[in-house]
């Protein structure tokens, strides 16, 4: 069946083990870390095992094309060991079982995917998206699968995952543009890692957002406001989809405060630490990516994901920083006025 | 019966009695009556029962169902996905009643007055525009707006009040409007209500056909009952018309200058019609007029806007008055919910509200602390002392 | 006209009595699935005074007498059984007084608990009482005389252990103070320190007299109130979850819910916790500590604390809870009905796994609710369906499924909430013998004639 690809040469090979010396969970030096991830290719138990929060941020930090966190990812399930509660894990199986009650828009050949994220539906309005609604999907048929990775499960995608993309491909597109990060992440990261084909081109929205930017730069008139931004634990599966982040806040004018968390760097939302671990080491994080943001004096703390946004609106909002989508900071860019703020 | 698939999923739960708070009853029947039969949950279930062969047609069966003044509140607050049928089904149960003969007297009296004389009041059509007799308001002929005065405007001494100081408005601000007079059909709304679907559908054709045949584009109401009638329930035989209510035109002048309110010092408080309101989605058009009239302090009642107690006299509660004025009546209620603000004015936005009220005002012994006047009234007012 | 109803309309006025025959249809039935049994005669009195004379009228006629709320105790317990006199008590929703000092208020015999509900939010933030689940026209009343339950429930016991004092009319048409208010201008207290004769009407079922007025007790009213929902995939795992969430005094309300449907919550069972806090320090507090107080369960990987929605949790803070009502239309049908006894908390497996079975043995759509009492002393375990009004074998299998299910509560030691008529004999039979006979002797010294709510604690 679908076996993931992953070469033990590279890490053999490989001269800093950036993937645990970076993690900012585990404690590694360069030469422990390489030795660690032969161990767990290899089968052999490891701390790493019990010890990964699941942040996604190794699959980044290895610069050599492996796949550090899928494999975590891989061996705790061959050994059974759980990362969330056997509920939660129930509980997120049930959130993607394909019910038949998708949504289809008038399909083209090129279509907005909004993955099974209805918050997707309500803000993609307005004339940054014109050219390409109403052609867009929605329903757990399309959903990524990519969130199993945290329950340490491989089962579900590699059942669900191949059917996605055929109901994709069915609808006849070439092209999709996908909204959350973990939609464009399945199938340019965890699709071709397990060897599944895509018939289709995959855009990230921050490429599409900053190109439509560009095509009504006559409309954008410079925000002028000082942002900071959450960073979520999918983007670092995103490839070089970053990099267009500051790109567009340049074009609309906003100015990107640099702070400690950000980039490689960036801290997690805490939502998956809630489920998993109970409340100490999501207060951390939440913590102090909070302090870190007020430090910045920023107006807005722009959010790339939705999860994120449900567990740190209130929190951002408390510290006096409006939580805004990437998507509705554009459209006000452009003079539009996103409907009921978030 | 139509929605009699529906009748059986009433949990009789209650919540449709009250307002959006539970601070207070708010079924205007329900208020008055006591019984659970007289709510929405005890029409349903009756219903269902007299549909079922349970219980006959009966004089108090009569009642129950015609005490219902198709206020909306149910609507509005029934727990239940099926709430935005209730007021159908208790209009699809008297259509039902209608079709079996045994309906109450002054029922059968209306629609018999619709019928011959085409307005309730047995008056002839020829006087049915004397109440424009000293004003220079023109009959229609294709100008840009159908002012629709109705029966109630044409035919009651306080509506005919009304429908003077809305043209007199509409005329200052060199609005162009027509009336058809003596050729205006009634809007059937009530006859709907009351269960008499074959007249009204007759009603609607004819009207459809005549304002066509005039040209009509555009209509403006002074009647909430007729805006109702005209955007809810004519585009289904063909009726496809712009209608507006008075209170929304005259926002829209004043908007846009066209209107210039004088000085008019009083404090109001303002009863939102049920047809205007919770039927017609229109709570703030009436406001901006008063909030536009320098002088005029506007307090709210505490059941505004969708929580509006009804007058009692929707449902055809105006003409039948089955509901009545005596008791615990919702309009006396409302009357003293007025006074309780401390205003000296309560504005309406419709005739028939207006003549509930002051009724209710009289009997309330309240004559001289609280008078009852439409908007249009209090904007004219307000213009003749610029 | 008959001389009863000349003689009711003497006493309430013409337009408050009803021989009807929609009246009697009317208030025969409720919205569960009892038989319906017609009254001869509906009234609304207005006035203690009324009632009075209305009882001693029954008195001498020999006629039954029902009072009743919003009849929404779904079990039949103000169906008059032989017919008689139905009181609806609801004109009488006043609120004759709230002492916000030593938080209590007092209210008529039909007052709802939506109207104290609005009272409270307008005039006394600080303050609150037990909103029940029952929908708003659910009289205090009512709820008290039933030993309902409500969002203080977890912490302060049945609601009619927040009552804080009772006047009453006897089956003689009597009236009585019961409580400090027998002694005192205040309604601080139902019995104690005195012997505590609340105990004559609470849980009768009006068949020991008529409550006229109730003193209710208030609580703190905090600014914040929020909701957690702990999710575990095993029900032995429940009991243990509870008692340490219990132990922490730091929830508000605990609710569990288990269903089949949507998908999203099979297989589960789901700890709903309330807390509330004046200050976002308070709130967190809380949080943390109930938090932790599961870390042993986390840890195993027997529950965890699931996302809630932005929907979900403004459905779950809303009081009353009107989701609790619209289960009742999920198979577009217009009914639920739950059969839910009180039973010590480590009895939650067995209750759940019985429901299930039930549930398939009898095809039927249903879930399960509980609720903490007490802090865990006991709980309300609710098995409960949704049935299709219109489909009379669906009614008849959801009878059985109750029927089946309070016999199996019954034998593993709970006690029944509401009983049901049938209920009612098989406590009574059920129950040390000379327990029946004090209920016995207490019912035919209050009344002897048997004219109060007939049928009721009748038995042995």
């Amino acid at each position: 069946m679908y076996q993931l690809k992953f070469d033990e040469k590279r890490c053999l090979a490989c001269p800093d083990g950036a993937c645990l010396v970076q993690c900012q969970y585990l404690k590694y030096e360069a030469d422990p870390a390489r030795k660690e991830m032969v161990k767990i290719f290899r089968g052999e138990d490891s701390p790493v095992l019990q010890d990964c929060v699941t942040c996604y941020a190794c699959e980044e930090y290895c610069k050599r094309g492996n796949h550090p966190f899928y494999l975590i990812n891989e061996r705790r399930e061959n050994k059974g060991i759980l990362t969330a509660p056997r509920a939660i894990t129930r509980q997120w199986i049930h959130i993607g079982e394909p019910k038949g009650k998708y949504e289809l828009g008038r399909i083209g050949k090129i279509a907005l995917s909004f993955g099974f994220m209805p918050q997707l539906k309500e803000i993609t309005k307005g004339r940054l998206f014109e050219d390409v609604m109403p052609s867009y999907f929605f329903g757990q048929e399309f959903f990524c699968n990519v969130v199993y990775i945290h329950f340490a499960n491989t089962k579900v995608f590699k059942e669900r995952l191949p059917v996605v993309i055929q109901n994709i491909h069915k609808l006849g597109v070439e092209e999709v543009v996908f909204l959350h990060d973990e939609c464009y992440a399945a199938f340019t990261s965890l699709a071709p890692a397990y060897g599944m084909e895509v018939p289709f081109k995959s855009v990230h929205y921050f490429e599409y957002l900053y190109n439509r930017l560009t095509a009504l730069k006559d409309l954008i008139r410079p925000l002028n406001v000082k942002v900071v931004y959450q960073r979520p634990c999918s983007n670092r599966l995103c490839g070089d989809s970053h990099l267009f982040l500051r790109k567009i806040m340049d074009r609309i004018g906003a100015t990107l405060v640099q702070r400690t968390y950000q980039d490689e760097t960036a801290l997690c939302c805490g939502s998956i630490f809630r489920a998993m671990y109970g409340y100490d080491l999501m207060a951390d994080v939440q913590g102090r990516n909070l302090e870190d943001m007020a430090q910045s004096g920023a107006e807005y703390c722009i959010f790339n994901c939705h999860g994120c946004m449900n567990a740190l609106s209130p929190l951002v909002a408390a510290r006096g920083m409006t939580p805004l989508h990437l998507i509705d900071l554009c459209r006000m860019a452009i003079g539009e006025t996103p409907e009921g703020g978030q | 019966m139509k929605y009699a698939e529906i009748l059986h999923r009433c949990f009789r739960c209650g919540y449709c009695k009250f307002t959006l708070d539970y601070e207070n009853f708010n079924c205007p029947p329900y208020r008055k009556y006591r019984f659970d039969t007289f709510a929405p949950g005890g029409r349903m279930w009756l219903i269902r029962a007299w549909l079922d062969g349970e219980i006959e047609n009966s004089e108090r069966f009569q009642e129950i169902l015609y005490s219902c003044a198709t206020c909306g509140n149910c609507v509005e607050h029934c727990a239940f996905t099926f709430r935005e049928n209730l007021v159908d089904i208790f209009i699809a149960a008297r259509e039902e009643m209608v079709n079996g003969g045994r309906i109450p007297p002054p029922v059968r009296d209306y629609f018999k007055a619709i019928s011959i004389h085409g307005n309730p009041y047995n008056l002839p059509a020829a006087q049915r525009s004397s109440w424009a007799a000293d004003l220079p308001v023109q009959p229609y002929d294709g100008q840009e707006y159908l002012f629709y005065v109705g029966c109630v405007g044409s035919y009651d001494e306080r509506g005919r009040k009304i429908a003077q100081a809305v043209s007199r408005n509409l005329i200052r601000a060199g609005v162009s409007f027509g009336i058809l007079g003596e050729r205006e059909p009634c809007d059937g709304n009530e006859v709907r209500v009351l269960g008499e679907s074959g007249l009204f559908e007759y009603l609607a054709e004819t009207n459809i056909a005549l304002f066509r045949q005039l040209g009509v584009r555009k209509i403006i109401t002074l009647d909430p009952h007729a805006f109702n009638a005209f955007r809810k329930e004519y585009p289904a035989f063909g009726g496809d018309f712009e209608v507006l209510h008075y209170s929304q035109v005259f926002s829209r002048l004043i908007e846009s200058g066209n209107l210039k309110p004088g000085n008019f010092a009083a404090r109001v408080t303002f009863h939102d019609a049920c047809y205007l309101g919770r039927h017609g989605g229109e709570y703030e058009a009436p406001r901006n007029i008063l909030r536009a009239i320098p002088g005029v302090e506007l307090v709210e009642m505490r059941q505004n806007r969708a929580n509006t107690l009804c007058c009692g006299g929707g449902g055809g509660n105006f003409f039948t008055d089955i509901l009545g004025g005596e008791g615990d009546s919702p309009s006396r209620i409302r009357v003293r919910q007025a006074l309780e603000t401390g205003a000296e004015i309560l504005v309406v936005s419709c005739p028939q509200c207006a003549k509930m009220l002051e009724d209710a005002i009289k009997a309330e012994g309240l004559d001289g602390r609280l008078t009852v006047a439409d908007a249009g009234e209090l904007l004219d007012a307000s213009l003749r002392a610029h | 006209m008959d001389h009863i109803v000349q003689a009711l309309a003497g006493i309430v006025g013409k337009p408050y009595v009803s021989a009807s025959a929609e009246e009697r249809y009317f208030y025969g039935r409720d919205p569960g699935l009892m038989p319906a049994h017609a009254p001869d005669y509906v009234v609304l009195p207005r006035s203690v005074e009324e009632i009075q004379a209305i009882v001693r009228l029954a008195g001498r006629e020999k006629i039954p007498l029902v009072p009743m709320g919003a009849g929404m105790s779904l079990s039949g317990l103000v169906i008059p059984q032989r017919g008689g006199i139905v009181l609806d008590m609801k004109r009488m929703d006043g609120i004759l007084k709230v002492n916000e000092a030593a938080r209590y208020a007092v209210v008529e015999g039909g007052t709802s608990t939506g109207k104290l509900h609005a009272h409270l939010n307008r005039y006394y933030p600080r303050l609150r009482f037990s909103t029940p689940d029952s929908p708003a026209a659910a009289t205090v009343a009512a709820n008290v005389m039933i030993h309902g339950q409500g969002r203080l429930t977890q912490q302060q016991g049945f609601n009619s252990d927040m009552v804080s004092g009772l006047e009453v009319v006897l089956p003689s048409g009597e009236l009585c103070r019961i409580g400090s208010c027998a002694l005192s201008d205040d309604w601080f207290s139902k019995g104690p320190p005195l012997p505590d004769l609340s105990g004559l009407f609470l849980g009768w079922f009006g068949a020991t007299g008529i409550l006229t007025k109730v003193g209710i007790k208030l609580y703190p009213r905090k600014k914040m109130r929020d909701v957690e929902i702990f999710i575990t995939d095993s029900p032995d795992f429940v009991p243990g979850i509870l008692y340490e969430l219990t132990h922490t005094e730091m929830a508000e309300d605990i609710n569990i819910f288990a269903q089949p449907l949507p998908l999203i919550f099979s297989g589960n069972h789901h700890i709903v916790i309330y807390f509330t806090g004046d200050s976002a320090e308070e709130m967190e507090f809380k949080k943390r500590t109930l938090f932790h107080a599961l870390d042993g369960f986390i840890k195993n990987k027997d529950g965890g604390f699931m996302t809630v929605g932005e929907g979900m949790k403004k459905t779950l803070l809303d009081m009353p809870q009107r989701s609790a009502t619209t289960f009742a239309d999920v198979t577009k049908g217009g009914g639920f009905e739950y059969s839910g006894p009180i039973v010590p908390i480590d009895r939650y497996p067995q209750c759940s796994r019985k429901l299930d079975e039930l549930a398939v043995k009898y095809d039927l759509k249903y879930h399960a609710t509980a609720r903490i009492i007490d802090k865990g002393h006991a709980m309300m375990f609710a098995f409960s369906f949704t049935f299709n009004r219109a489909d009379a074998d669906m009614l008849n299998r959801t009878r059985m499924a109750l029927s089946e299910a309070s016999e199996y509560a019954l034998s593993i030691g709970g006690l029944f909430w509401k009983p049901t008529l049938d209920e009612q004999r098989i406590a009574l039979e059920k129950m040390d013998p000379q327990t029946a006979r004090l209920m016995k002797r207490i019912k035919e010294e209050l009344d002897p004639q048997g004219i109060m709510n007939p049928g009721n604690w009748e038995g042995i």
